[in-house]
């Protein structure tokens, strides 16, 4: 015997939400339907034609009154369904500011996440329960959809963009992850698994990362690209200066004002030409085509966390690392224990960045 | 609710042969082929349509019996996909757009209205022709070369290059466009030029209302249709960036444009529906309808609303907040016509004198199933609910019970209500009886459980899925095949009608409508002299109405 699912694991603190406006949802057009269908049924059996009936039945006049009450009542109750619901759908899309960033990209047919700490998985997502995680999603080729019904919480991902939702897991255990926008062939076999882990297994499972943080990773990006070579803070004013960045205003040569977040920066770096920062040259070349989409998360992920004073200088003996951010381990999410061997990283890095600078072109 | 008292109301016909009708008045293949008659334009889409139901309803029947297992093992992953694309876009596009308008439309029209015919009988022929060409074209290019896009061609997926046929079925697609564009024209031209004498606009009957305002959305949506899959088929040829972002266009335009158009074609699918049910009920319960001015203004408010909601597909697309709050608040806004009219059907049975005849049994079917796809409808547009539900069976059940469940049982009742006009004949009242109940309690089988497989979170558009969804799929296969049943049953009854039925003289329903009173089937310039009207619509309750015949 098949097991039968009747209602939905519920795992997140959103789920909770979107059960109780489900509740609501079925009592009010349960009963509004439950109210129609006794009508039909009530009329159809007292009013029907007996044999050898002929006079016509009596004229009832319309009445305006009652017309207006079933015309505003509803009315009435719509808004309430209306106010209800963008409550909740605000709550969904709008992350604590708290959250750890993770990465997804979508891809025919998987799923790839990348973690601040520096995993990287595909089709699994690991997840601490009790942590808000936003996610940061963008497709390698056509529009798919994050879709985890546990969650309660969908979001679709698209080609050259960021989209971002947020969860926080309330439950252990694993849970479906679905593409539910199609995307051709294997669209039905693009499934993977959420793992919500209670914080201490979720840190155990931090800890067997290898590659160094996230950032780290979009620091060696950084350098390997040679970013650097215009983006540094003692460089006369090339290109802007990418220290605190990140959602802050930047001022456009067009007049306009942007807000610098992940699409911005995604763009400036793939179409650098589109929105050119005001006093600055449209310089910078394209790296469409040039930069693997991992990469470019990671190098968003290193601007995203970059502080004053940080960028690395041009040459290789560069000041401390950019993760942990200050140094402290308290600030890491969940209390996850920062990448101690720096020494090591620093080493590979500088060997990395050593090898671009000789081949620097200019 | 004994079959006597059926009979008994079906007025007896004298068994006089009709000298000259619409059918017989000329003979041959060609005397068809080049009619310029609306009834027989009428019959041809009627056939047409018909088919292409029948190879919609065939292309999920195999794919709902692939759902059977969860591993679906019956057919590879790609004849799936291209089974349900075929079935979308031929049910959307070939059978429900055109099948009420054109084909019922079509015949009754110009007859409720007391015209001759419509106003432009050649440009009608023309939207045929073309239809045809469509329909032949999309089904050639879906067949022989196949396109997995599903019927909404979401872009950058269908602007890639290497899906198939998917230029030929967009270019098929528009050319049927087409074809419902100038039978809209076509028929805002003649409701307001070729009236009978004292038919004002509010004693038009409501059907003809809701062909008008169906009219003026084909009118509106359609050219935008056209543009945004031409614009696919222009980047797919020149690779100029519009909708592919990686050649720098934009995803999301496409879904304006497309459900700019599916939006408001939508409610073309549905509000001819509500049209007919508008007619058959005060019929059969002999009463007036119940706040028919209510009901003709919501039919051009939905018409009008309709347009402003197309972002509520968009919910979890990436639009903005602020975008998706305006869209909420709109769809809310077009359901309370809606609501209207249900509560308003519902009050017309009200001390009425209710008979069960096989149009009335699909009219209740119809309020019953529509009134449950627009309760699911608030599901969908509640923000909230949609990020949990939206592109899950849920959504496949929700848009069945308004399409299916609405607008192929109005087109069902319309169909068994002007059958014997337009054939003379009368059909087996057992046999579409049962027929009506067969699909009613089919439908609710075939897609109930998909309300809770969305809930459960299946998404749609699977080949395969996880094994604790089988028991719902397994339901709704058993529910599709009884269903299928109910189908084609009519097939059978209606064709054998055409020999064996009874004579159904002009009116065998004693209903209100103009196109009652001339012979059926009709001669060929409808009526032997233009009716004067003196009344409103629907007057059952006038004792000179019940007898006059
Ligand atoms: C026996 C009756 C029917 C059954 C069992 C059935 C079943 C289905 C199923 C399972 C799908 C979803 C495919 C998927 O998303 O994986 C579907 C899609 C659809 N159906 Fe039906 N259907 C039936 C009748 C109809 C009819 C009569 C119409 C219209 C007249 C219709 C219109 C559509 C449309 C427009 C879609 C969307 C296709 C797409 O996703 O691109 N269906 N149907
Ligand atoms: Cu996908």
């Amino acid at each position: 015997m098949p097991s039968v699912a009747i209602f939905p694991a519920a795992a997140s603190t959103n789920a909770h939400s979107v059960d109780q406006l489900l509740l609501f949802l079925v009592v009010v057009c349960g009963s509004v339907g439950l109210l129609v269908a006794f009508l039909l049924i009530y009329f159809s059996i007292k009013y029907r034609r007996r044999p050898g009936q002929v006079a016509p039945p009596p004229e009832t006049h319309s009445s305006h009154k009652l017309e207006w009450s079933w015309t505003i009542a509803p009315a009435f109750v719509f808004v309430v369904m209306f106010i209800w619901g963008a409550h909740v759908y605000i709550d969904a899309y709008h992350a604590p500011d708290d959250s750890t960033v993770i990465y997804g990209i979508g891809k025919q047919w998987m799923w790839k996440f990348q973690h601040p700490e520096g995993q990287r998985e595909i089709d699994a997502l690991h997840v601490p329960v009790g942590g808000s995680v936003r996610l940061l999603l963008t497709s390698e080729d056509v529009i798919h959809s994050f879709f985890v019904p546990a969650f309660r919480i969908h979001m679709d991902v698209l080609p050259q963009r960021f989209t971002s939702l947020w969860f926080q897991a309330s439950k252990p255990g694993e849970y479906h992850l679905f593409c539910s926008q199609y995307c051709g062939t294997g669209h039905a076999s693009m499934i993977g698994t959420v793992v919500a882990l209670e914080p201490a297994d979720y840190r155990r499972w931090l800890q067997s990362s290898a590659e160094g943080s996230l950032a780290l990773q979009g620091r060696k990006v950084f350098l390997k690209y040679r970013c650097i070579s215009c983006h540094s803070a003692n460089e006369n004013a090339r290109a802007p200066v990418l220290e605190g960045l990140y959602n802050q205003p930047v001022p456009l040569r067009d007049g306009r004002t942007v807000i610098a977040d992940e699409n911005y920066i995604r763009e400036s770096i793939l179409n650098p030409a589109a929105k050119v920062v005001a006093g600055y040259d449209p310089i910078m070349p394209t790296f469409q085509g040039v930069i693997s989409a991992e990469d470019l998360m990671a190098v968003i992920e290193f601007i995203r966390t970059l502080k004053p004073n940080e960028t690395p200088p041009r040459v290789e003996s560069f000041p401390p690392p950019v993760n942990p951010p200050d140094g402290d381990p308290q600030k890491l999410p969940f209390g996850a224990v920062p990448d101690t061997d720096n020494s090591k990283s620093d080493n590979t890095n500088a060997g990395n960045s050593k090898s671009n600078n000789i081949e620097h072109p200019r | 609710m004994s079959t006597e008292i059926l009979e008994s109301q079906i007025a007896e016909a004298p068994a006089v042969v009709q000298p000259e009708t619409y059918l017989n008045f000329t003979s041959g293949i060609l005397s068809w082929l080049l009619t310029k008659d609306h009834k027989r334009i009428g019959i041809l889409y009627l056939v047409s349509v018909t088919v292409m139901f029948f190879i919609g309803g065939f292309a999920i029947s195999v794919a709902r019996l692939n759902l059977m297992t969860p591993e679906g093992s019956l057919i590879p992953a790609d004849t799936y996909n291209r089974l349900f694309t075929l079935h979308g876009v031929i049910m959307v596009f070939f059978f429900l757009v055109p099948v009420v308008p054109a084909a019922l439309g079509n015949f009754v029209l110009p007859l409720m209205i007391g015209a001759k015919d419509l106003a432009l009988p050649r440009i009608n022929l023309l939207s045929w022709y073309l239809y045809i060409i469509g329909a032949c074209w999309t089904l050639y290019a879906m067949i022989a070369g196949g396109i997995d896009t599903g019927w909404t061609f979401y872009t950058p997926y269908s602007s890639q290059a290497s899906h198939y046929d998917i230029v030929p079925t967009m270019i098929g697609v528009v050319i049927a466009g087409f074809s419902s564009l100038f039978t809209g024209l076509n028929f805002v031209v003649t409701v307001h030029w070729m009236r009978a004498p004292g038919l004002t606009w509010f004693r038009l009957p409501i059907f003809v209302w809701t062909l008008y305002a169906t009219s003026i959305i084909f009118l509106l949506a359609v050219p935008v249709l056209a543009m945004a899959l031409i614009l696919v088929v222009v980047e797919r040829v020149t690779h100029i960036g519009i909708f592919d972002p990686a050649l720098g266009g934009d995803p999301l335009l496409f879904q304006h444009l497309f459900w700019f158009y599916s939006h408001p074609a939508v409610y073309i699918m549905i509000l001819p529906g509500m049209g007919i049910v508008s007619e058959i009920i005060p019929c059969f319960a002999r009463k007036k309808l119940y706040g028919y001015t209510f009901v003709a203004y919501s039919s051009m408010g939905i018409a009008a609303l309709a347009f402003l909601v197309w972002a509520h597909h968009m919910f979890v697309a990436g639009i903005s907040v602020y975008a998706a709050l305006v869209f909420s608040s709109l769809s809310f806004l077009v359901a309370v016509p809606s609501a209207i009219k249900v509560f308003n059907w519902t009050a017309t049975l009200y001390k009425g004198s209710i008979s069960f005849a096989t149009p009335m049994l699909f009219a209740l079917g119809f309020v019953a199933l529509f009134t449950i796809g627009g309760l699911t409808g608030l599901f969908l547009a509640t923000l909230g609910m949609d990020i949990h539900v939206h592109d899950t069976y849920f959504v496949i059940a929700h848009f069945h019970f308004i399409m299916v469940g609405g607008m192929v049982m109005a087109y069902m009742g319309g169909l068994h209500y002007w059958w014997p006009k337009m054939t003379g004949r009368m059909y087996s009242q057992w046999w579409s009886r049962m027929s009506a109940l067969i699909i009613f309690f089919g439908f609710f089988l075939t897609f109930l459980p998909q309300f809770v497989l969305g809930y459960n979170g299946m998404p749609r558009r699977y080949h395969s899925y996880p094994p604790e969804f089988q028991v719902w799929n397994v339901l709704s296969t058993a529910g599709a095949s009884i269903l299928a049943v109910g189908y084609v049953l009519p097939l059978g009854y209606l064709l054998l009608s055409l020999r064996y039925g009874k004579r159904a003289g002009p009116n065998p329903w004693r209903a209100t409508g103009l196109e009652w009173q001339t012979p059926s089937p009709p001669p060929k310039d409808n009526f032997e002299e233009t009716p004067i009207v003196v009344r409103d619509p629907y007057q059952y309750h006038l004792e000179k109405a019940q007898n006059e015949l």
